[in-house]
C-alpha cells in the first residue's frame, strides 16, 4: 500500500484526502487536520506563515512514513502540510490513513503528527496585529 | 575550504541571507568553528539554540566538515 507526503500552497480538502487512501479492505479511516489557532499564548494572531527545508523535510517523512508502516498494520497514508500564509481557521497540516482495523488507524495517525513535530523541519511564525514571532525560538 | 550554509526562520531574519558561502575555512574545520565565523559576521546568532544538519542529515557540532558540503542551522522545529 502507498504512503505519500506533499507540501502545498493551496488549502487542504480533507475529503479528497480520505477519498485517496479508503479501499474496500479498509474497515477505518483516521483523519488529522492541525488548524490555524486565532490565540496563541494569550495573544491575537492574524495568520501563521510557515517555511521548510524542504529536500530534508522530504527525506525525514519518508523515514517516518517507513517507520509507521512497520508499526502499525495500516493500508495507504496521505500527509499533506502547507507552506506560506495560512489564514486562521484553515488546515496547516493533514494526515489521512486507512487501516483495517480502527487501533491501527487511530495509533498510526498519531504517530505521524507526533514525529513530524518531533523532528521535520518546518518553521512556524505566528503573526500579530502588533508583530511577528517564530515559534520555539525563544526569541 | 568552503561550505554552503542554509539558513531557516529566526536564523535568516537575523542575517538577512537565506544562503551564505563560508570561504577559507581551515582543513579541520568542524559545524562548530562554521558557526563561530557565522557568529563573527552576525553576532545576534550568539546563544540561539539550533540543530545542524550536513547534506540533509542531523550531525553532532563536532562534525568534520568537507569541501562542498551543505550546512544547514535548523532552529527548533515548529510544524503541524
Amino acid at each position: 500500500m502507498s504512503a505519500s507526503f506533499a507540501l502545498a500552497a493551496d488549502p487542504i480538502d480533507p475529503v479528497a484526502l480520505v477519498e485517496g487512501v479508503r479501499t474496500d479492505e479498509d474497515g477505518a479511516l483516521a483523519t488529522f487536520l492541525g488548524t490555524a489557532r486565532v490565540v496563541s499564548r494569550g495573544r491575537r494572531v492574524v495568520r501563521l506563515e510557515y517555511e521548510a527545508y524542504e529536500p530534508m523535510v522530504r527525506a525525514e517523512m519518508d523515514r517516518i512514513l517507513a517507520e509507521t508502516r512497520e508499526r502499525f498494520h495500516v493500508g495507504a497514508i496521505r500527509v499533506v502540510h502547507r507552506l506560506g500564509v495560512v489564514p486562521i481557521g484553515e488546515a496547516s497540516v493533514g494526515i489521512v490513513v486507512a487501516a483495517p482495523h480502527r487501533a491501527d488507524a487511530l495509533g498510526a495517525c498519531r504517530h505521524v503528527i507526533d514525529r513530524i513535530k518531533e523532528r521535520v523541519p518546518i518553521w512556524k511564525k505566528e503573526v500579530f496585529e502588533d508583530g511577528s514571532e517564530w515559534v520555539g525560538e525563544g526569541a | 575550504m568552503r561550505v554552503r550554509i542554509r539558513l531557516f526562520a529566526g536564523w535568516r531574519d537575523r542575517l538577512g541571507e537565506e544562503e551564505v558561502l563560508l570561504e577559507g575555512l581551515p582543513p579541520d574545520a568542524t559545524v562548530e568553528s562554521a558557526r563561530a565565523r557565522l557568529e563573527e559576521r552576525c553576532p545576534a546568532l550568539r546563544g540561539l539554540p539550533a540543530a545542524v544538519a550536513v547534506n540533509l542529515v542531523q550531525v553532532p557540532p563536532d562534525r568534520p566538515l568537507r569541501e562542498g558540503d551543505e550546512v544547514a542551522f535548523l532552529p527548533p522545529v515548529s510544524g503541524g
